[in-house]
């Protein structure tokens, strides 16, 4: 049988990282195929080629679909033979109602004008056959996040969908609603409609999928299928994590001291929806000198930790106590948690971290413009210094301290968001992706730059999805899931499949 | 041969630091562009010691509320509320002053402060409740309109005390009764620009002597040298124009400290430099600890009692208060920001720049009307120089990536 889709040798580099390499992709009709892989690993940039999003040409390597060479210069074009993407933040508008959403931009439309009858009659044959029993009338916003995705899936097969992508699909439902996703796609591929079904949990993978492509590191690494009986999670986690540990990551010298920082009960509530409990009951302590790394996969609640623990900068009705240094602190506000000594380095630099249309120095002192002036006067001079010093330091590659942020390497860029929260002078430094989307070198330092810290006495905090980078750097690790630390593991002790065992057992 | 490739290198170094700051001196050019043109289509009046003087007295009002919308548009935020807030604050002061017969310093003192209490009632909203500025004020602008008939009964009150007339009609006294070319020339304003000329160009030397010890100067020495020539050109031609007629105007002085006051405030201080952090990426100022809502209720209020100053001013030069005035003010206002390169996405912008673009469009009004242009036509090539501005502005940037 020919396969309904193969992507041959993609190979899609961005400025400085290579996101994908010859990377190879099959899918066959009236198939579920699922891609697996760590955060990172490649997925999504291969469903964007895929999709239309990377148009052809900024990419190499062959998209063949049913027999004939595709070259998509945009996402229309894909739509228009039969490839549907559903991506993880649903593409739906929320005060539009679910019919007006159906025929977004396809409207049942004479002359412009809308012909509802025909719109409400089709919206509800679609719902039928997505098994949703909703009005056509109902507001998006009215339905929850479950219905919303069979919305979406309705919205495909309005356009006729013959390859339908789903990008982390049941991320946030709860079992209810993805056991009913996982029966709609095997309703799909009985009518011949193949999937593709991109995801964390591998107990769907193995309930649903008849193939699995490992993609680890921007590169294919195994195909399995599913009917000969070998394949089980063990074998799917070995193939996502197996890289060796190599000296990709500095010595350290851990002298671990008295406790610095003590969390306890630590529990808050979704921003906007009150009645959702994101981090439930979290215990954490950091002594000094040491590197404690926070294991998870995407939307474990980890960042929702560190943030709502900085200052309550995430989240709502929040509890618990933080003890640093023994004593209990307010850290109730942002400028209270930088007081008392905490200090937080963003996972996304562009949007939290960086005022990126101005320049090297003014960023690094921007959390600590006191030490740079006098009675609200600042004095250049001393700000110079300090910024020449921190670009001295960390190696900050720039033609001077006066080189816009913006115009900066990820990995210099990072450095003087490092920077800035090193001038705070913190005691307590929690560390979000400290090494996204940087290249090896760079990571290479910032690992150095972290050893140090710990080196002078301050207690770190790791948040990463990379888990030989968690291995490599830490002392001791927790690892969180769904809003609670599901398991504490020092070291030695832990390893890339003891933690996923841990996330996908808990 | 040694010489030549020195001296090209240094050429090719101006060249790259004019192209790095051009906006900064287009800005400067065209005002002088603008100047000479009119100076010469109006056969030399517009450079005539009685209307330089003029130009000052009929702008001071836009100027000094610009320095204030400068923070608020750097802030990322807008305040179109400013020239009805100025018109009722000049009204509250008619009533004060002409129907209370309250004392006059009082009376401005009162009227900072409501003008303040105004902005800080306006900035309370868009920073605590996150109503966009652009609604706020809009309702603000409404309602002190609105306010200020009311205030005034419909009619127009005046006129002013004396001494109140004086914020704008009155001049520095001379020392002495000196007289050039048969007619009176003001001593004290010529030294006073002597003073400020040397004043201006020491700093200059300093920052410029602190630069080279930590060899962060980045400008060309031909350039550093050849602005300092022109400004003192400037300022001593100005001062020169100021001595012919009357000498230094009260208004100048107010507003001149303003500027310098502000320009300090944007460049040195913290407070400004965590309004330019604010307007950059709010997210990342507020994550740095910079309570911003505070900050955003600070530019309001400073932005207020500016407003309240000017209607003040626009009240004294008119000598009455009229249900009319400040009508329109916030769109010169707002229009020198732009024009002085202030972006609408907020974190770009500079005093000097706000100060240029008011002048430009100042002095496009004075040279305009001495050519006899109608009011139709002036407000067309006004509009025509607000969008070719930013559009040169924006033009730039996306050449530059």
């Amino acid at each position: 049988m020919q396969p309904i889709l193969e992507m041959r040798d993609i190979t899609k580099t961005f400025p400085g990282v290579k996101a994908l390499t010859n990377v190879n992709l099959s899918v066959m009709p009236a198939e579920i195929h699922a891609v697996v892989g760590e955060n990172g690993a490649g997925k999504s940039t291969l469903m964007k080629v895929l999709s239309g999003v990377y148009p052809d040409g900024t990419f190499t390597g062959k998209i063949m679909f049913e027999g004939k060479e595709q070259k998509f210069s945009a996402i229309s074009d894909s739509e228009d033979i039969g490839i549907i993407i559903i991506h993880q933040e649903l593409a739906l508008v929320p005060l539009l109602s679910i019919a007006e959403n159906l025929f977004l931009g396809h409207e049942t439309a004479k002359m412009g004008v809308i012909n509802w009858y025909e719109a409400y009659a089709r919206t509800k044959e679609l719902l039928k056959k997505v098994g949703l029993n909703e009005s056509p009338d109902t507001l998006i916003t009215n339905i929850g996040t479950g219905k919303q995705q069979l919305v979406e899936i309705a919205k495909a097969l309005n356009k006729k969908v013959k390859l339908l992508i789903l990008d982390e699909p049941t991320s946030s439902l709860n079992e209810k609603d993805s056991d009913a996703l996982l029966e709609l796609l095997m309703e799909f591929r009985a009518q011949g409609i193949s999937s593709i079904l991109i995801t964390h949990k591998l107990n769907e993978v193995t309930k649903v999928a008849d193939r699995i492509t490992v993609i680890r590191d921007g590169s294919t690494i195994d195909t399995m299928d599913c009917s000969d009986g070998t394949v089980d999670e063990d074998r799917i986690i070995r193939a996502m994590v197996g890289r060796e540990l190599s000296d990709r990551y500095p010595p350290r010298h851990a002298t671990v001291g008295q406790p610095v920082l003590e969390v306890k009960d630590w529990s808050v509530y979704h921003p906007h929806h009150a009645e959702r409990q994101t981090i439930k009951g979290v215990n954490l302590t950091v002594n000094a000198g040491e590197v404690v790394g926070i294991a998870g996969l995407m939307g474990a609640g980890r960042t929702e930790f560190a943030m709502s623990l900085f200052g309550r900068s995430w989240g709502q009705k929040i509890t618990g106590t933080v003890k640093l240094h023994g004593k209990e602190v307010d850290v109730s506000t942002i400028p209270r948690a930088m007081d008392a000594g905490l200090a937080y380095v963003t996972e996304d630099r562009k949007t939290y971290g960086l005022v990126l249309i101005d320049h090297i120095k003014h960023n690094i002192t921007l959390a600590n413009l006191e030490d740079v002036s006098k009675r609200g006067v600042i004095d250049d001079i001393r700000e110079l210094q300090v910024a020449n010093g921190y670009r001295r330091d960390l190696a900050i590659r720039s033609s001077s301290v006066f080189q816009k942020t913006g115009n900066l390497s990820g990995g210099n860029q990072q450095k003087v968001v490092l920077s800035k929260w090193l001038f705070s002078g913190p005691d307590v430094l929690i560390l979000d992706e400290p090494t996204r989307g940087i290249d090896v070198g760079a990571k290479y330092e910032i690992y150095g730059i972290i050893n140090k810290l710990a080196e002078a006495g301050k207690a770190v905090i790791v948040i990463s999805s990379e888990m030989p980078e968690l291995l490599g750097m830490s002392d001791r690790i927790y690892v969180m899931n769904e809003g609670r630390f599901v398991a504490e593991m020092p070291v030695a002790e832990a390893s890339q499949e003891a933690i996923m065992r841990a996330i996908m057992r808990s | 041969m040694a010489q030549a490739t020195e001296t090209s290198r240094d050429k090719i170094d101006i060249l790259h630091f004019v192209k790095a700051n051009i906006r900064d001196y287009a800005l400067l050019i065209s005002l002088l562009i603008i100047m000479a043109y009119f100076q010469y289509s109006t056969n030399g009046t517009l450079f005539m010691p009685v209307n330089m003087t003029n130009i000052i007295l009929q702008n001071s009002y836009i100027v000094i509320m610009a320095l204030g919308m400068l923070l608020i548009i750097v802030a990322g935020h807008i305040d179109l509320s400013v020239g009805s807030v100025s018109g009722f604050i000049g009204a509250v002061a008619a009533v004060f002053m002409v129907q209370w017969k309250m004392d006059p310093i009082l009376s401005v003192v009162v009227c900072l402060a409501l003008g303040a209490l105004i902005g800080a009632l306006q900035g309370f909203f868009v920073a605590f409740y996150r109503i966009p500025a652009f609604i706020v004020t809009l309702a603000g602008m409404l309602v002190f309109k609105g306010l200020a008939l009311t205030v005034l009964g419909g009619a127009s009150v005046g006129p002013f005390p004396k001494e109140f007339q004086l914020l704008s009609s009155g001049y520095v006294p001379d020392f002495t009764t000196f007289e050039l070319f048969g007619q009176p020339f003001n001593v004290l304003a010529m030294v006073i620009g002597l003073v400020v000329t040397a004043l201006i160009v020491r700093a200059n030397f300093k920052e410029r002597s602190n630069q080279l010890q930590h060899s962060m100067a980045e400008e060309p020495n031909v350039i550093f040298y050849g602005r300092n020539i022109l400004i003192a050109i400037g300022f001593l031609g100005f001062s020169y124009l100021m001595a012919r007629y009357r000498g230094l105007p009260n208004v100048l002085i107010v507003m001149f400290a303003l500027i310098v006051l502000f320009t300090f405030i944007t460049t040195r201080t913290t407070f400004g430099r965590r309004i330019y952090a604010l307007g950059g990426n709010e997210k990342a100022a507020k994550l740095s600890g910079i309570n911003t809502e505070r900050l955003i209720l600070l530019t309001f209020t400073i932005m207020g009692a500016l407003a309240g100053l000017a209607g003040l001013i626009f009240a004294a030069r008119l000598n009455v208060a009229t249900p009319k005035a400040g009508l329109g003010f916030e769109l010169d206002v707002i229009a020198a920001c732009f024009i002085g390169g202030a972006a609408t996405t907020g974190g770009v912008g500079k005093v000097v720049g706000a100060v240029i673009g008011a002048f430009i469009m100042g002095v496009m009004n004075n040279g305009m009307s001495i050519m006899g242009i109608g009011i139709d036509w002036q407000q067309v090539i006004k509009g025509v120089v607000l969008m070719l501005a930013v559009f040169l502005d924006v033009y730039y940037k996306q050449k530059q990536g």
